[in-house]
């Protein structure tokens, strides 16, 4: 079917649920529209955005419930091929360090479905328990930044006056800040101690990456909450509640937050990909998680090295990262349509 | 506007002063010792460490120390290196033309290509063209740098042999043949940092350009009988680019930062790649000069998009 004809078959399916909403209205009841279904309407006709939804769902089920799958399948395979793992309740984790002396950097074949590395570790446990890494990292990273944006924001311009000075000139020397290398510096400098103080590498790595990330990504978030919040805090609804007695902080994020939400929606959508992308590239600049821990970036990393021989070990991660980026902007583009019909960025 | 200009120039300097406090805390107060590398060597027994440290005075309280590492910038003097023992400035010197060539480079291509795709695709909005700008944009700067950069070694220097991976610095250019060295190695790292830069650029052009066009003058331009030409290119476009420009001005910085993975990623030893070694050997003085050098590259081209702003839209009241 050519484009042209599916577009039509799309118009005529919407003419007709407008004529059936039609002879709805004349009926009784029709299902009230809200916001939200508003909103829902208008996301669902963004095709791209559709397209992001769905990649992450199937992420998401892949680093999650993929491995139970995988594992199975992968411990028969290694089984038939004469070099069974040791341990009598393999997890993921014991699957990602297996070292498969039979197959040393061999390409896509059927027991490692994505190949293996130089030391014969399957590349597809390693992406799977990296995704998990590395999406956690992007979440995590994304509520950090964005509750602390949305906090010094709210404050500021809820309060106004010398508060407000002093929160925009705190978030402007932030903005001053030169990330990559403020980044590199502290990940660097204050690692050691937070992983002793972890008690495992993997955690100490993940919670100063995360804290990092996160304490220099705030700053658009604090300006855009401030400024809904000084146009909202004049809004009669505010009146109402201040008259009603409500509580100042009950007014600031029960009655006023909710009405800011879109922006910080869209602004904590894009984050989780910068985030990842940040993430990978301490990774690659070697600042990163332990080398034992396989993350996106790490296995780019890694697999840099070998792009003559055996290419698919850095193209499958960093192929991962960009579908994971690519799809996290796109739902961030089509979010930003559907809660603000009226901005184009 | 020179009161205005004066008092941008005014709220920039103490805000340098505050970021190189943090710099210099957050480096004095992190544990490690700067000289941990004589400390595993054997022929330096702990008084001549002991001795070394004091020469460079490191026994002293570190706010002393930021105290007299100011005075002394102030004079010009940015100490010594730690691994090198030459003077700061005189290694940043020695790095700085590489990296400024790449990345000034980039920069041009990356805003001359930008411009003129985002205002093709506002003036087409929703076409093939605009829709194909658009995928790209988004593929962009959905890509980690040092991914592209793969990506560009695997295809053009591994497989066609058409650029080398490696950036040799040793190279003179004196002759045509050098000259053309000289390009062909730089390619690829320009190359990367142009997809990057190019997408987000090509992006805020295209919206600024809409924003723009919806509005009530271009009707007004149009319905007098000025041409589509006319009407884009001396309304839409002038107006347009104000915004633009400023982040043209704003986005100058993170290149910088872009150019950190570049120069990783290409062995080009610009300043990027010096930050990287440095953190590596814990030469302190030198990454507190790269950090707050690229922080007064943010905060000097921060104060230029404020002042273009403010000369090229005459909205802009200097209150």
């Amino acid at each position: 079917m050519s484009e042209a004809d599916q577009a039509l078959d799309g118009r005529t399916t919407v003419t007709t649920t407008s004529a059936l909403s039609q002879q709805l209205t004349t009926g009784i009841a029709i299902k009230p529209r809200t916001l939200l279904g508003d909103a829902w309407r208008r996301f669902r006709r963004h095709r791209l955005a559709m397209f992001g939804v769905a990649t992450l769902l199937f992420f998401g089920l892949s680093v999650s419930l993929g491995p139970l799958i995988y594992q199975g399948y992968l411990l028969r395979q290694l089984e038939q091929e004469g070099m069974p793992i040791s341990n009598p309740h393999p997890d993921l984790r014991a699957l990602v360090d297996h070292l498969d002396f039979l197959s040393l950097m061999t390409p896509p074949n059927s027991i490692h479905l994505l190949g293996t590395d130089d030391l014969g570790r399957d590349l597809l446990a390693r992406c799977m328990y990296g995704g998990r890494v590395s999406l956690a990292v992007g979440f995590v990273a994304m509520i950090i930044a964005i509750s602390l944006g949305t906090f010094v924001g709210a404050v500021a311009g809820f309060f106004g006056g010398s508060i407000d000075q002093i929160l925009m000139r705190i978030t402007d020397l932030f903005l001053s800040l030169p990330v990559i290398p403020f980044i590199l510096l502290t990940v660097y400098l204050f690692r050691d101690p937070v992983i002793l103080a972890m008690g495992s590498p993997e955690t100490g790595i993940f919670m100063i990456v995360v804290t990092v990330i996160g304490c220099l990504a705030w700053m658009q978030t604090a300006r855009i909450v401030r400024a809904s919040f000084l146009s909202l805090k004049e809004k009669e609804f505010v009146e109402a509640a201040t008259a009603l007695g409500v509580g100042t902080w009950a007014i600031m994020f029960r009655h006023i937050l909710p009405n800011a939400m879109g922006p910080i929606i869209v602004a904590a959508t894009l984050e989780v990909g910068s985030a990842i992308i940040t993430e990978s590239t301490l990774s690659f600049l070697g600042v990163g998680f332990p080398p034992d821990t396989p993350t996106w970036g790490r296995l780019v990393t890694d697999g840099s090295q070998y792009l003559q021989a055996a290419p698919w070990l850095a193209l499958f991660p960093g192929a991962l990262i960009f579908l994971a980026v690519l799809s996290i902007n796109f739902l961030g583009d089509g979010l930003r349509d559907a809660l603000d019909p009226r901005s184009r960025l | 506007m020179t009161q205005y200009i004066l008092r941008r120039v005014l709220i920039a300097i103490p805000t340098l002063l505050v970021i190189s406090f943090v710099i210099f805390a957050v480096l004095a107060m992190a544990p490690g010792d700067p000289l941990a590398q004589f400390a595993l060597n054997p022929a330096i027994p702990e008084s001549t460490r002991q001795l070394i440290r004091t020469q460079f005075g490191l026994d002293q309280p570190w706010p002393i120390r930021y105290v007299k590492w100011l005075t002394s910038l102030s004079r010009g003097d940015w100490g010594f290196s730690f691994s090198t023992k030459s003077p700061v400035i005189d290694i940043v010197w020695q790095r700085m033309p590489q990296t400024l060539q790449v990345v000034g480079l980039a920069y041009l291509i990356a805003v001359c290509l930008a411009i003129p795709i985002g205002i093709l695709s506002a003036v087409t909005q929703y076409s093939i063209f605009d829709n194909i700008a658009t995928f790209f944009s988004f593929v962009g700067f959905s890509v980690p740098s040092f991914f592209t950069g793969i990506l560009c070694i695997l295809l053009f220097a591994v497989n066609l042999k058409w650029f080398p991976i490696v950036y040799s610095t040793t190279l003179e250019v004196n002759s045509l043949a050098t000259f053309g060295q000289q390009v062909r190695q730089m390619f690829l790292p320009v190359l990367v940092l142009v997809v990057q830069q190019t997408a987000a650029l090509t992006r805020f052009m295209r919206s600024s350009m809409l924003d723009n066009l919806s509005l009530d003058y271009v009707r007004t331009a149009r319905a007098k009988g000025l041409s589509d030409r006319v009407v884009v290119v001396r309304h839409v476009l002038a107006n347009s680019l104000i915004p633009v420009i400023t982040l043209i001005a704003l986005g100058i910085p993170t290149i910088f930062a872009g150019a950190i993975i570049t120069e990783n990623l290409f062995r080009v030893n610009g300043l990027g790649a010096l930050l990287i070694t440095s953190i590596n050997n814990s030469d302190t003085p030198v990454v507190m000069a790269l950090t707050f050098i690229f922080s007064i590259l943010t905060i000097i081209f921060n104060l230029i998009a404020d002042i273009m702003y403010g000369v090229l839209d005459p909205r802009v009241r200097y209150g």
